[in-house]
């Protein structure tokens, strides 16, 4: 029982650690930016919005505080998440460590009828909801997942369904350059922003609509850890304990593809967080419990891009890197320490 | 065939469209082992899966506990059935309790939360099994016979009525098999449990099984307790063998005679007899055999240890019922001395029932050639 109670204090460590990075990271980026705003500033500003302070005297910093930065700072941590899980979920429905929504496709998939929608929407001078958004991205997501299936279902190997994937995710992606590129001029600008990936320019509705997609696909996630438990020691076992296999499968398929579809539509595509957070999770926990995993793989997604679009806001503000730009530099190491390692095993 | 136990009436196994295996009639009650036996590709492992649930029965019936299986809803069915497949466990960051606990997961709750009674379970299951040691140790790193040892615990905290191994000892040596069958055979009893497994081991097939089941060619060759089923000359039909025998009394296997039977006259010229006798001659026969070296040996009793692999490896045996050795005997044995190069004695002193293997040795000393041998 003392073991027992040692693994707790562990996760509870753990979990603590995150959470300490997460509230540091968020009232980090709610100072930081073009505009320096001190922490009792922001303090007031939360103080007054939650309705036991009168309004603060400077104004504008109050507005890019509550309108700009905190909505943004939420998406971030919201879709992070969202990215976390479906990374996690992939690399265990293919039971491969180097998967994830972006190496297999799945988010150019999303990119390419989410820029249709929008070419065809700005063409027809009809304003693009957030859900229609979600809904083209969550289409797209399905048919490259869809692709990738098919090709798991032919190709033996690890290395090739990771081929697969990417290619099926460069063909995407000239797909949408070449919508880019007949577009019109005026769209141009937004579209070729959104399809670098970016939090910016994140409204409180775009995060509302965020939380109604994300937070209840991530507690289907959670319901799910243990069949996931059973499933990832292997199909048979996960048979013999009376799991329905395909069931669980396709749940895993339709959820992962939902939560990164959710990220393309809001931020376009972001990549590495989802293939590096679950691995950075796993060694920081020191467990594969999916009961552990999983809230800890959304925390950490979160942590993960928060601080990624910390910097890209912060690094050269007033401009701003893609945030592919930081999660690439910090997320493809992992990536790569990941595959030195499997490749010794077998080696 | 009542309650509490498990029943194949003409089942049907396979993939696709053509069953691999069909006809399956058998049964297992409480407590006991049974033992699918058959060259490799016969369709044990199809067999083992679809009693399983893992594959859809493609005729016949399985039965379990007086209800037919595929009317037992899949949860239930995971209380009454536990695996441990070829199929390796992928047990990544997992502890060899983890591993264990897993068993439990048709017990617990919407979660998978282990309760105290579940703990309980594990740190049995694990007691049983000799794990208690393993539980805190990465279940990647612990070797082959203890992993097993470890599917064994996490099949028994499963708490069922029957238990499925599909080659349970193939990647283990001598050691770890016998430990991990006589385990087998012990929770058979202990927990009342049916097993049913494939065996590549025949000789470890005979020796635990309570009944065994002979596949060969897509169909059930013969089904009964070891002593109906393993006759002499039996296995190397089964198995087709053409290079070997499989000794049926003692339940091992030799590899075949370099010349083959042979008459006097055409003994090859480096032939060798060997004065064996009490189970003393067995390892030289087969390191002759390794070396290609014809021999002939005797005189051996009929009741003799050494007479299996004699009978099996040597190209003329000198054998005589239990008793006085009659004349005859020794006037062959010397013969066959006069017709081989060397001369072997395993025997270090001889019994009074020996006196003519040790005038046989005499002999063999006057005419030189024992030289070389101590």
């Amino acid at each position: 029982m003392n073991r027992k109670r040692n693994g707790h204090l562990k996760y509870g460590l753990a979990f603590a650690a995150l959470l300490a990075l997460l509230l540091l990271f968020l009232g980090w980026s709610l100072c930081a930016g073009s505009v320096e705003i001190p922490l009792e500033e922001v303090a007031e500003v939360f103080a007054w919005k939650l309705g036991c302070a009168p309004a603060p005297g400077a104004s504008s910093a109050a507005g890019i505080v509550w309108e700009i930065r905190f909505p943004r700072a939420l998406a971030a941590i919201l879709l992070g998440g969202a990215l976390g899980l479906s990374g996690y979920l992939l690399q265990t429905f293919f039971r491969n460590p180097i998967a994830g929504p972006f190496v297999l496709g799945i988010s150019s998939g999303a990119k390419l009828l989410v820029a249709c929608l929008m070419v065809f929407s700005l063409g027809h001078a009809v304003r693009v909801t957030s859900a229609a958004m979600i809904l083209a991205a969550f289409a797209g997501a399905l048919a490259s997942m869809g692709l990738v299936l098919l090709m798991a279902g032919r190709v033996e190997q690890t290395a090739g369904l990771i081929l697969g994937g990417t290619m099926i995710g460069y063909i995407c992606s000239a797909a949408t350059d070449i919508l880019v590129t007949f577009a019109d001029d005026t769209d141009i600008v937004n579209l070729h922003n959104w399809s670098q990936g970016s939090f910016s320019g994140i409204s409180w509705e775009n995060t509302a609509v965020m939380c109604l997609v994300v937070l209840p696909a991530s507690a289907a996630v959670f319901l799910l850890s243990k069949p996931v438990a059973a499933y990832q020691m292997g199909e048979v076992y996960a048979k013999s304990m009376g799991i329905h296999v395909g069931r669980l499968r396709a749940w895993m398929v339709l959820l992962s593809s939902l939560l990164s579809a959710c990220i393309v539509a809001f931020a376009g595509p972001v990549s590495f967080v989802g293939i590096a957070v679950p691995h950075l999770v796993r060694s920081l926990f020191g467990t594969s419990r999916p009961l552990v995993l999983i809230p800890a793989c959304f925390l950490g997604g979160g942590v993960f891009c928060l601080f990624s679009d910390l910097l890209a806001r912060t690094l050269l503000a007033p401009a701003e890197f893609s945030i592919s730009t930081v999660t690439a530099v910090l997320g493809a190491p992992v990536v790569i320490a990941v595959m030195m390692k499997k490749y010794q095993r077998r080696g | 065939m009542g309650n509490g136990c498990f029943y194949a009436d003409r089942l049907a196994a396979g993939y696709g469209k053509r069953p691999v295996a069909e006809g399956l009639s058998f049964h297992a009650g409480r407590g006991e082992i049974v033992t699918l036996i058959g060259p490799n590709g016969a369709g044990k492992s199809t067999i083992l899966k679809t009693i399983s649930g893992g594959l859809a029965p493609m005729g016949g019936e399985l039965v379990l506990d007086g209800v037919p299986m595929e009317r037992i809803p899949r949860k239930e069915r995971a209380r009454k059935l536990a695996v441990v497949f070829t199929e390796k466990l992928q047990g990544e960051l997992m502890t060899c309790r983890d591993v264990t606990a897993a068993g439990r997961y048709p017990y617990t709750g919407r979660l998978g939360l282990l309760s105290e009674k579940d703990q309980r379970a594990v740190d049995q299951a694990l007691e049983l099994v000799h794990g208690t040691d393993l539980g805190d140790r990465p279940f990647d790193r612990i070797s082959d016979g203890q992993r097993q040892r470890i599917m064994l615990a996490r099949a028994l905290c499963q708490e069922p009525e029957m238990i499925l191994l599909d080659e349970p000892t193939s990647h283990l040596d001598v050691k770890y098999k016998l430990e991990f069958l006589s385990l087998l055979r012990e929770m058979a009893r202990k927990k009342d449990l049916s097993v049913l497994m494939s065996l590549h081991e025949l000789d470890l097939a005979e020796r635990i099984s309570d009944r065994v089941v002979c596949i060969k060619d897509g169909r059930m060759d013969r089904c009964g307790t070891p002593e109906q089923v393993f006759t002499p000359g039996y296995v190397e039909g089964l198995f087709g063998m053409t290079a070997g025998k499989f000794d049926a009394a003692g339940g091992s296997v030799e590899f075949s005679v370099p010349g083959g039977a042979v008459k006097p006259e055409d003994l090859p010229e480096n032939a060798v007899f060997v004065i064996a006798g009490n189970g003393s001659g067995r390892q030289v026969f087969r390191k002759l055999q390794r070396e290609n070296v014809p021999f002939v040996t005797g005189i051996l009793f009929e009741n003799d240890l050494d007479l299996p692999a004699a009978e099996a490896l040597a190209a003329h045996v000198v054998k005589v019922p239990l008793g006085p050795v009659p004349e005859e005997a020794v006037r062959e044995a010397r013969a066959w001395i006069r017709r081989c190069q060397r001369v072997i004695c395993c025997r270090t002193g001889f019994g009074v029932w020996e006196k003519e293997n040790e005038d046989l040795f005499k002999y063999a000393e006057r005419s030189g050639k024992t030289a070389g041998e101590s």
